[in-house]
């Protein structure tokens, strides 16, 4: 009961947050949503299964390209679902074509889908219809944005747990250990695969055509930012990928730090992030919580 | 019409025929043993069995449905099971839940408590019972063992396929093993398994086949095999060259 | 028109056969999946830029001193960071997503690093940019030049590996790692060599694209990408493969440039990627699965 109950309390107090702070620790709040979010939503997939998917801003800058092109033409709600849709599409070519191969050749292709897409759109849009840059004119306040976020952040995280206690959790971790073992004890692992990595895609479209208002001006290259995938996953990685709090625990923080690092460095903090990602990769390859865990359980063996 | 039926199964790596037109059945409740020197074929007809390889030609049945063309997973859930030369655990999850997965995703599809159920029963029929919260990668090798084991029984099989289950044991274990294996067989289970020990062949299995380069050489009860020329010189070498 | 396309593709085709070379020998024989390839690329290119303009060193007598530098630098990045992750993963799966990730750090930390060197601008020279004849078609000098240093290398690569004794032991450890030791292959020095040696071509493609091609900074990932799809298209750790898919990517991207659009080369690469991983992952060439 407590599981539940600590989580709402804190939802509860977030939801409050714009009360309290400034415009700019807003712009702080919505940040650290969004990065909960995305990297909630990236473990969600990549977390068990070990699939990683670097492809996380191609979703995230469609979610937002979607808003720019449709948001004249659509209610908001509508343009939403739109924009899970296309996500949960482009989802679904990918991981059909590469989900059921060895996971590299998945790595490779989510590596360059991002450039990809940004190609693609930047293609259409000057070839086709001659408009490359849009502007977003949405009547929506920031915090209400932010709340949009918080409660895709808890939609995920609720999500995760859910599927953690259920078949599909049970399956995801069992292909993250051996997928001869998964095949032969009957898992589909196509399928598996794709569901997961299909609900992972759509959340992570949602996020971008949310925050999208705040860009107000759009263009493919603003919107398919390369670092977005990259601090996604290195937040995951440091919470815990297998966690259901770690990517939010490895978010929060780093995501500050970033803030940080980029207002203060502007044009070094690309060699520090990398730093810290390669830091990440060899001395936290778990991640925080599992190395917490392990600690503990040390203290216990060696106090016994 | 037998119970499994392998109908010409080829199996071509390149330029290798790794299983060369091989074909025998093994009818419901009979354990066969599978022989052959090293590199005849037998571990690749296993993976033809259970799905791990595609066959390149030939048939595989199991009551009638033909197993050979369909999935991994589709196979299993057909009801065969199979146990690893290389042990094959799954580090990040518990015992019981390395056993519980065959039961929940096979033809049974169990879950929660019935799901736990199947696994515990399975753990207690290898011997590993009352340790099921401990950690699966801090098993012995033995254990481990039994693990798979239990985890193929958990499946609640129709065949069971053992791929050299009772390689790298002491004698006491060996025996114990043995005892195991007969225990399921008594139980009904239909065994076809890979072995190189020959007193465990001989004291389990009435009738066994015997492969060699790909090729099926004998087929018949254990005892003939066993002094089988051919199957001597494909063991040892000699006139009839391996 | 067919003509134009087919002898400028072949020229592109031959540049990108030499950019993937590096990594197919990377991720065939130290199994090392290098994201940050480009990057090395990149590097290479803006030095042998920065020692044009400013010393007014030309670019093919930078060419050697460059590829002898990519070596000792792959040589150090596998020493420092490839071989505790080899060690840590037992070599198996978990090597490769080890290192994706790695070099995803690694490519940002470059990047970063080119950023503050040289900026974000576009770098362009245009070094021996004349034109040469070829059966009617009017190739940039430069282009061609770059055509035969890939054909060299990728021939001396080839004969390397097939006539001597060290071509035997990376084909070894290449094909089976576990088992090389067996035969007294030192593997981790064979995959270091490897890797150092994937160094050096990137290095050297790096030193040869930088004649003609404008680039950035941020550029390295298009590099690799195409460099990937090469590298699976031939067969991970095939050479000739590599050096055939090379080949064909060039005419594909000529082609699509010259009779679709400019701006789609990098869909259609995307897509005849999809194509051959849908009709044959092992690659259009490749044994090994």
């Amino acid at each position: 009961m407590i599981r539940i109950l600590l989580p709402l309390i804190g939802l509860g107090l977030l939801a409050l947050g714009p009360m309290v702070v400034s415009d700019y620790g807003l712009g702080l709040l919505i940040g650290a949503a969004t990065y909960v979010t995305l990297a909630s939503a990236w473990a969600l997939f990549s977390g068990q299964t070990h699939y990683i998917s670097l492809a996380t801003v191609a979703f995230y800058g469609t979610g937002a390209y979607t808003v720019a092109v449709l948001n004249e033409a659509l209610p908001y709600g509508a343009v939403l679902i739109c924009a899970a849709l296309i996500g949960g599409a482009m989802a679904l070519v990918v991981g059909l074509s590469t989900l059921r191969l060895r996971g590299v050749y998945f790595v490779i292709f989510s590596f360059g889908l991002a450039e990809l897409v940004r190609q693609v759109i930047t293609w259409y849009e000057v070839n086709v219809t001659g408009t490359l840059g849009r502007y977003i004119f949405l009547d929506i306040t920031t915090r209400q944005i932010y709340w949009q976020m918080l409660a895709l952040g808890a939609v995920t995280i609720a999500l995760t747990a859910w599927i953690n206690r259920s078949r599909l959790g049970l399956a995801l971790r069992v292909i993250g250990d051996d997928e001869t073992v998964a095949t032969h004890s009957g898992i589909n692992l196509a399928r598996v695969k794709l569901v997961a990595f299909v609900l992972s895609a759509v959340i992570l479209t949602l996020a971008g055509a949310i925050t999208s208002p705040r860009y107000v001006y759009v263009e493919p290259a603003i919107v398919f930012n390369p670092t977005v995938s990259f601090l996604t996953v290195i937040m995951a990685l440091l919470g815990g990928a297998n966690r259901l709090w770690g990517p939010a625990l490895g978010a929060v923080p780093l995501f500050l730090v970033f803030e940080w690092l980029s207002s203060n460095f502007p044009d070094t903090y690309p060699i520090f992030l990398g730093l810290l990602f390669i830091g990440v990769v060899f001395l936290v390859p778990n991640g925080l919580i599992s190395s917490a865990e392990s600690l503990v359980s040390r203290k216990k063996e060696a106090g016994r | 019409m037998s119970f499994l039926e392998i109908d010409r199964a080829v199996k071509q790596f390149g330029g290798l025929r790794a299983v060369d037109g091989v074909s025998f059945t093994v009818e419901r409740g009979e354990i066969v043993g599978l022989l052959g020197p090293n590199g005849s074929g037998k571990t690749t007809l296993i993976n033809l069995v259970s799905g791990a390889l595609p066959a390149t030609s030939g048939a595989i049945r199991l009551n009638g449905q033909r197993l050979t063309g369909l999935r991994g997973d589709q196979i299993a859930r057909a009801g065969v099971a199979r146990t690893f030369q290389l042990v094959r655990i799954l580090p990040s999850l518990s015992l019981t839940e390395n056993v519980m997965i065959t039961a929940v995703f096979g033809r049974k599809a169990h879950w929660g408590a019935e799901a736990r159920r199947v696994a515990d029963h399975a753990l207690e029929m290898v011997g590993l019972a009352g340790r099921a919260n401990a950690v699966a990668g801090d098993l012995t090798y033995i254990d481990q063992k039994r693990l798979e084991l239990a985890r193929a029984l958990a499946a609640e099989p129709e065949i069971l396929l053992l791929d050299e289950w009772l390689a790298g044991l002491n004698p006491t274990e060996l025996s114990e093993g043995v005892a195991l294996i007969r225990k399921l067989h008594e139980g009904g289970l239909t065994i076809l398994m890979v072995e190189h020990i020959i007193d465990a062949v001989r004291a389990l299995c009435p009738r066994v086949v015997v492969m060699n380069s790909g090729q099926l050489i004998a087929d018949e009860e254990t005892g003939a095999a066993l002094a089988d020329p051919r199957v001597i010189s494909a063991y040892l070498g000699g006139d009839v060259d391996a | 028109m067919l003509t134009t396309t087919l002898i400028l593709g072949l020229v592109l085709g031959g540049t990108y056969a030499l950019l993937a070379l590096g990594l197919t020998l990377q991720y065939g024989i130290a199994r090392i999946m290098n994201l940050a390839y480009g990057e090395l690329t990149l590097i290479s290119a803006f030095v042998v830029v920065a020692f044009f303009q400013g010393m007014g060193l030309s670019p093919l007598l930078s060419l050697p001193a460059v590829a002898v530098a990519g070596y000792a630098l792959g040589w150090t990045l596998y020493q420092i960071m490839m071989r505790p992750l080899v060690a840590r993963s037992g070599g198996g799966g978990r090597l490769e997503v080890d290192s994706i990730l790695a070099t995803f750090g690694l490519l940002f930390l470059i990047q970063g690093g080119l950023l503050v060197l040289f900026g974000a601008n576009f770098t362009s020279i245009s070094y021996l940019d004349r034109g040469v004849s070829i059966l009617g078609v009017s190739v940039a000098l430069n282009r061609l030049i770059a055509f035969g240093i890939c054909i060299v290398a990728g021939a001396a690569l080839v004969i390397a590996l097939r006539t001597t004794t060290w071509g035997l032991k990376m084909r070894a450890v290449a094909l089976t790692p576990a088992s090389a030791p067996l035969v007294g292959i030192d593997v981790n020095r064979i995959a270091r060599q490897g890797f150092a040696l994937g160094s050096a071509l990137a290095a050297t493609a790096g030193a040869s694209i930088s004649m003609y091609q404008t680039f950035s900074a941020t550029g390295g990932v298009v590099f690799t990408m195409k460099a990937l799809v090469i590298v699976i298209m031939g067969g991970v750790g095939n050479v000739p493969g590599a050096l055939a898919a090379g080949f064909a990517l060039g005419l594909l991207e000529t082609f699509v440039a010259t009779a679709i659009d400019p701006g789609l080369t990098l869909a259609a690469t995307f897509a005849i990627f999809l194509l051959v991983l849908l009709w044959r992952p092992q690659g259009l060439f490749g044994g090994r699965s």
